[in-house]
């Protein structure tokens, strides 16, 4: 093969590498030096100009801030997990640590202390959890942390081998500066014949000599912990693992247990009951604590409500975007990660195509850079539609002197980029109060989750939306202790928010609400008064109906409202008024451009392409990808002058399962020599038939490398289609 | 299919239509059997058309149940209002061709009735089914091409058969209609008019396939019967229930066909408007409007036509080969020289495509510095792409270009190279997975270190498996090492779960380039290309040369010897004994350890395979087809 390849003048070498640069790697100090060197990359090739080069480091820091604060969310959600965890692994083996002689214990202790963590189906995420998980275990319990993937492990055998690595090369992080670190390494480095008799030796050995010794300066939480730390296995997917090796690794640990505290973990992402589908004789080895991770929707909740309604980040997503993330979280993968990625990219995105990201940034630093602001940028401002709608308000002179004089249009600037500051905070505010009304309603008429609301707002004036009358009419039917519990929310949404907008608003919340508790006693006093009524007297059935019907009239006509309404309807009014005043859609905003990333498109192209549509497309329709003329078609047919792969793909389509080559030739040789306009009635030169022969081989082959056929022996001469009906 | 069948017995038929499907094709088979060798027989003779005709209403009138074969006679008599002597020649040629076949058509009945007594509905839809071949055969039959293949292959029946009905002949009818749509864009109606105009057009067609019919010794006869057979055609076509449109859309161009046609014979009666329009109808909106009405339908329908296509093992296809043809195997060599005479067209528009791309460079370099991987698919070699990418931008980094094509290609050999060659170590790994760890090891504690890795095909043959994916996952999911890579495959995603995707950490860019993939089918084991002659024996005759002339009289021996078995098809090899003893006899070894050397020789250069009998004998086989043994041997005897 190669050989022939290389009588053809292909390259024949499979991997060819290079070394322009000799042994001079740039050497970079750091972040920093770092971004810089890929900062010349962010200007679509021209030579770096101080503003691109600002751009990216905005960009870059704005990204570093956010990556931050999910992480440290990512943190704080799985504290309440990893707390749960660290209190279990802390009863598990209680006797042992006591050296409990006990014969009673010995029987008993062969059941594993297992720890099921179920974590959903985002698998995606879960590397970052356990991650955080083996990094806590190490800090605060035990140095003697092992993680093992279903794809290390084909066998018990290769399972213990990574075990006892790993077990011992924790054992060398602990005491790097002693001497016997050799003596590990070589251990470890000659591969002995592992087996947990000899993983527990060494267990008793390294306990035993830290027990006389008591050198560990790390773990200091727990003393107990010192003398024998227990080995926690993280076994990270769980599903992955084959039954065999499990079962056998579980029977064979749960005999050693008197003499190592082995501490399972298993990561699951479907549920519990896989355990017992997995391993339906050994869980009976298995003391099982079941932990529930927090769902990755609620995480994802959080996450918008860190990262994108707040204004801490000025990067925001236009509806469409958000949307398509959203979309991309929800019928694709359910992580986390991924929707990360993607505002990664958006970000990115943003600052590279928008010049005028260069404002998107903190508001003193917005200031000083409107300041800076080159002649090219305040021209590129007056080109913004948002800005342009904003002028087009303004009286004449004012109209002149914005599009003229710069220092004018900078004070401008200033003005709007405070104004659309102060937009967000009020947006936001009253979003969330909002969303604290509508999302307990019946039927979810607003959506039950902040984003669905969100975007909403983003896409247009929410008030005309269908929905929103019917829920107001909602509201106006909640009972008295659901609307203060809703108060209650929106007073903590008032306090939460760093702005100091809408202080009245919050003060006449809490005036509702103190008038609801006021009314609370009053209705006491109400109900007592005026509870009893009349009883019925003994009557025939004409006079029943009849004092009913009255009664009936009575109250209808009597209903005046209670107090309890009018404060309710007050209430819903004023949240109806703050909505039509606070919740514009961004894009109405002056500046608007600056902060919010438009492409959706381009997210969707690169998150979540479709290969096969595209592939379809170019053998369709190339006048979509070659914009010449001749091969515009108007229906599903394609012009005879089409490249040859189209050609061949469209003749092959009309076949079923199996295509004679001879035919498909002949067909495809009718179509060529058409295309080439010769009259058909010259003989065509032998060599212009082997030229289209040629390249029908060629377009077969080409078909067969993008795996639409492949070749059979059922016929000769044939092969067979691999996709069905017209795709 | 499933269309044209319900339209004439609708209702019962389809509601059961899946429990008879399959008893159903037993009896098409036996249909088949009995109906083929006639029309090869006469596929000679100039009034083929009306022999086919005959052939194929002939099993349906004698077959079956009479209350059929009135309704059959009903229906043609509806015909008659067109009422031309043509239709009458038709009715007679008919009935001429039922009496000829009505021996044939009596034992098929037999045959039927001791296969199994069938079901009075399901004759029904057999009868139904013949209709519909008849009616499809002779649509085929409209387009002289199939008259063309018809002759040379193999009869309609055939061609049209039940799970490729127009299939086949639906491709070379595309290739005209293609072939038709000149590069500037033709109005609809001018297209459909054209059609109906036959005349001129058949003769061009005729033209066309002159060549292909002489070439297979064909008589050029039946120029005069597409007339006659329109004719039929339009009788037949005349079936009541032919508005009724629940087909795929490939029937529904079945029907544009009738339609048009029918309207050639009316079209005194019609004015003009009503053409345009019926034919502007029947182009394009035809498809849609049934598309529309039956949308629910069309899905079942395409549902149930992937069962029926694949629930028996046969598939019908024309019988032609390539040997036929006389068209011989090209090699590479020619393949490419061939090739290269051929520009391909619309040049401007690819380099504006390309330079599209290339404007992407910069893009693409600071994804790949802020953690993303990059991934390039779409139609067309991107080979050429990355590898301006690699010389525009990565002249000054270090970085490894692996073709994923390349069939000897492994995941240890890209990691070697780069630990070999970009690390240098020397050292060797007991596994691949050593290896990965080694690499990310290295990368973690030296942050100056930077690579770049580009693949060419990461979805080829040897790169696609789980393991090799995950390899890669793991290794670009390293900060400091950079992927871009592209995918050919239709199914390439499918390589990717979740987990490996978060490794790989994609960013997706379309770069639909049209290229050809040359390089990339290079390697395939294409099935047109004829693979190792001229390298094969090349090759051969140079470990050949560099023998002692022993060894090559050894050699020779064996070749000769397979050559003479050329023709035994249980032929396995020569056993050691026979060949020592032959060698022996040629003075050639002494003894059966010199002969053993000389063997281990010829095994180390691939040109020996042996292999162990059933009785435990040693046999010994040249890998190599006859064709280039003989060839080599010719060679060898002129030098000598």
């Amino acid at each position: 093969m190669q050989k022939m390849a290389a009588t053809l003048g292909f390259l024949s070498v499979d991997c060819l590498v290079s070394f322009h640069i000799k042994k001079n790697y740039r050497k970079f100090q750091g972040l920093i030096s770092f971004l810089i060197f890929s900062a010349d990359y962010f200007n679509e090739g021209e030579s770096l100009s101080e503003d691109s080069k600002l751009r990216f480091d905005t960009c870059q820091l704005l990204w570093q801030q956010m990556k931050s604060e999910a992480e440290e969310l990512q943190e704080e959600l799985n504290k309440n997990l990893f707390d749960k965890l660290i209190e279990f692994l802390e009863k598990s083996h209680l006797e042992f640590r006591k050296k409990s002689t006990n014969w009673n214990y010995q029987i008993k202790s062969r059941e594993i202390p297992t720890a099921a963590l179920v974590l959903g189906v985002n698998v995606t995420d879960h590397d970052l959890t356990f991650k955080g998980l083996t990094a806590m275990l190490r800090d605060t319990i035990t140095p003697y942390v092992v993680s093992l993937q279903a794809k290390e492990c084909p066998d018990v055998k290769h399972l213990l081998q990574k075990l006892a690595s790993q077990v011992m090369g924790c054992h060398i992080d602990m005491e790097s500066t002693e001497e016997e670190e050799e003596e590990c390494v070589q251990l470890s480095q000659k591969k002995m014949h592992y087996s947990m008799a000899f993983l527990s030796t060494w267990y008793r050995n390294v306990t035993q000599k830290k027990g006389s010794e008591s050198v560990n300066k790390k773990i200091t939480s727990s003393s107990q912990w010192k003398k024998s730390p227990p080995i926690v296995i993280i076994l990270k997917d769980i599903e992955s693992f084959s039954t065999k090796v499990l079962q056998d690794f579980i029977i064979i640990s749960s005999q050693y247990l008197h003499q190592l505290p082995i501490v399972l973990v298993l990561g699951i992402a479907t549920s519990p009951i896989i355990i017992h589908r997995l391993l339906p004789h050994a869980v009976s080895f298995l003391c099982i604590e079941l932990l529930q991770s927090l769902s990755c929707k609620e995480h994802l909740a959080k996450l918008l409500d860190k990262l994108l309604l707040t204004t801490r980040f000025p990067f925001k997503l236009n509806e469409k975007a958000l949307q398509v993330l959203i979309n991309i979280f929800l019928y694709h993968d359910f992580s986390v990660q991924n929707f990360i990625k993607g505002l990664q990219l958006a970000i990115l995105e943003h600052f590279y195509s928008q010049p005028l990201s260069i404002l998107c940034c903190d508001l003193p630093e917005v200031k000083r850079r409107i300041h800076s602001l080159s002649e090219d940028q305040c021209e590129s401002i007056r080109r913004l539609p948002s800005f342009m709608r904003y002028v087009e308000k303004q009286t004449p002179e004012k109209q002149v002197a914005s599009l003229t004089n710069e220092r004018f249009l900078k004070g401008r600037m200033e003005r709007k980029s405070l104004s659309l500051h102060i937009y967000h905070e009020n947006f936001f505010i009253v979003l969330k109060c909002l969303h604290a009304f509508t999302s307990s309603l019946p039927k979810y008429p607003l959506g039950r989750q902040i984003r669905e609301l969100y975007c909403a707002c983003l896409e247009k004036n929410i008030w005309e939306s269908q929905e929103y009358e019917p829920a107001l009419q909602l509201l106006r039917m909640l009972a008295k202790d659901e609307l203060m519990a809703i108060l209650h929310k929106c007073v903590e949404v008032f306090r939460s928010s760093p702005g100091k907008q809408l202080g009245s608003t919050a003060e006449k919340l809490k005036e509702f609400l103190a008038q609801f508790q006021s009314l609370e006693e009053s209705n006491e006093e109400e109900n007592g008064s005026g509870s009893q009524q009349k009883g019925l007297q003994k009557t025939d059935l004409y006079h029943l109906q009849k004092s009913l019907l009255e009664m009936k009239e009575l109250r209808s006509s009597n209903k005046k409202q209670t107090k309890f309404e009018v404060q309710r309807d007050k209430v819903v009014d004023m949240i109806d008024n703050l909505v039509r005043k606070y919740l514009f859609p961004p894009d109405t905003q002056t500046l608007y451009e600056v902060v919010y990333f438009t492409g959706a498109h381009t997210l969707r192209e690169h998150l979540n392409a479709a290969p096969r549509i595209a592939l379809h497309t170019a053998l369709n329709n190339p006048y979509h990808y070659l914009k010449n003329q001749a091969l515009k078609s108007e229906d599903d047919s394609i012009p005879n002058v089409a490249p040859d792969i189209c050609i061949a793909y469209k003749l092959h389509l009309e076949c079923s399962r199996l295509i004679n080559v001879v035919d498909w030739s002949e067909a495809f040789a009718t179509v060529v020599t058409a295309a080439e306009e010769t009259d058909p009635n010259s003989t065509a030169s032998e060599e212009i038939k082997e030229i289209i022969h040629a390249r029908f081989i060629r377009a077969v082959s080409e078909l067969e490398l993008l795996g639409f056929i492949k070749p059979t022996k059922q016929k000769t001469d044939h092969v067979a289609r691999l996709t069905w009906g017209g795709c | 299919m499933s269309g044209v069948q319900s339209r004439v017995s609708p209702s019962p038929w389809v509601t059961s239509r899946a429990t008879l499907v399959a008893s159903w094709l037993r009896t098409r088979a036996v249909l088949r059997e009995w109906t083929l060798p006639p029309t090869l027989k006469f596929s000679g003779l100039g009034r083929f058309g009306e022999v086919l005709g005959a052939q194929c209403l002939a099993p349906r009138e004698t077959l079956i149940v009479m209350s059929h074969l009135k309704q059959q006679k009903v229906k043609m008599l509806e015909v008659q209002f067109v009422g031309d002597d043509d239709v009458l020649n038709h009715i007679l040629d008919k009935e001429e061709g039922a009496k000829f076949r009505k021996d044939r058509a009596q034992v098929l009945v037999n045959v039927k009735k001791l296969m199994k007594k069938q079901e009075n509905d399901q004759d029904e839809d057999d009868q139904d089914d013949l209709k519909d071949e008849n009616y499809v055969d002779i649509l085929g039959a409209d387009s002289q091409e199939y008259l063309k293949n018809g002759c040379v292959a193999s009869g309609g029946n055939k061609v049209y058969s039940f799970q490729t009905r127009k299939k086949p002949e639906k491709m070379a009818e595309l290739a005209y209609e293609i072939a038709k749509t000149s590069g500037k864009s033709v109005p609809l109606i001018c297209k459909n008019t054209e059609k109906m105009a036959s005349t001129p057009q058949s003769s061009k067609k005729q033209s066309t396939s002159e060549k292909d019919q002489l070439k297979s010794d064909e008589k050029n006869e039946f120029l005069s019967t597409p007339y006659r057979l329109r004719k039929r055609l339009t009788a037949v076509s005349t079936f009541p229930s032919d508005t009724e449109s629940e087909y795929s859309d490939s029937n529904s161009e079945d029907d544009k066909g009738i339609k048009q046609e029918e309207e050639k014979i009316s079209e005194v009666l019609m004015d003009q408007k009503r053409l345009t329009k019926h034919s502007s109808l029947s182009s394009s909106s035809c498809k849609k409007v049934s598309a529309k009405k039956m949308k629910k339908d069309t899905t079942t329908d395409l549902v149930e036509e992937y069962f029926e296509a694949h629930s028996s093992s046969k598939v019908l296809t024309s019988d032609r080969t390539l040997q036929k043809l006389k068209r011989t195997k090209l090699d590479q060599q020619t393949l490419h020289n061939l090739l290269s005479k051929f520009s391909p067209p619309f040049s401007a528009e690819l380099k504006q495509l390309n330079e599209q791309y290339e404007r992407l460079f910069h893009k693409w370099m600071l994804q790949l510095h802020l953690g993303f991987n990059i991934v390039l698919y779409g139609l067309g070699s991107k080979k050429e792409l990355l590898e301006k990418f690699r010389a525009s931008m990565l002249q000054d980094s270090v970085h490894v270009v692996i073709n994923g094509f390349f069939p000897g290609i492994t995941v240890k050999s890209i990691l070697n190279s780069i630990t070999e060659e970009i690390l240098e170590h020397m050292g060797t790994f007991r596994s691949v997975l050593d290896q990965l760890d080694w690499i990310i090891n290295r990368f973690k504690d030296d942050s100056s270190l930077e690579l770049f890795l580009l693949i060419h095909n990461l979805d080829s043959q040897m790169l696609r498996g789980d393991k090799s994916q995950q390899i890669l996952g793991q290794l670009s999911s390293l900060p400091k090492i950079y992927l871009i890579a592209s995918i050919d495959h239709i199914n390439a995603p499918l390589m990717w779960d979740h987990s490996k995707q978060s490794l790989y950490n994609w960013l997706w860019y379309e770069t639909t380039t049209y290229r050809p993939y040359t390089e990339e089918t290079s390697y395939e084991n294409s099935l047109l290309v004829q693979q190792c002659g001229t390298l094969a024996l090349s090759s051969l005759i140079h470990v050949f040369r560099s023998l002692t002339p022993n060894a090559r009289g050894i050699f020779r021996l064996l070749i000769k010897y397979q050559l003479e078995n050329e023709e035994n098809p249980s032929y396995i090899g020569l056993s050691f004994q026979d060949f020592y003893q032959q060698c022996r006899e040629a003075f050639l070894v002494n003894s059966d350890l010199t002969l053993r050397a000389q063997l281990t020789e010829f095994r180390d250069h691939k040109l020996l395979r042996t292999k162990k009998g059933t009785d435990g004998v040693e046999y010994l086989l040249i890998p190599i087809d006859t064709g280039t043994l003989s060839d080599f041997l010719e060679k060898e005897d002129k030098e000598a």
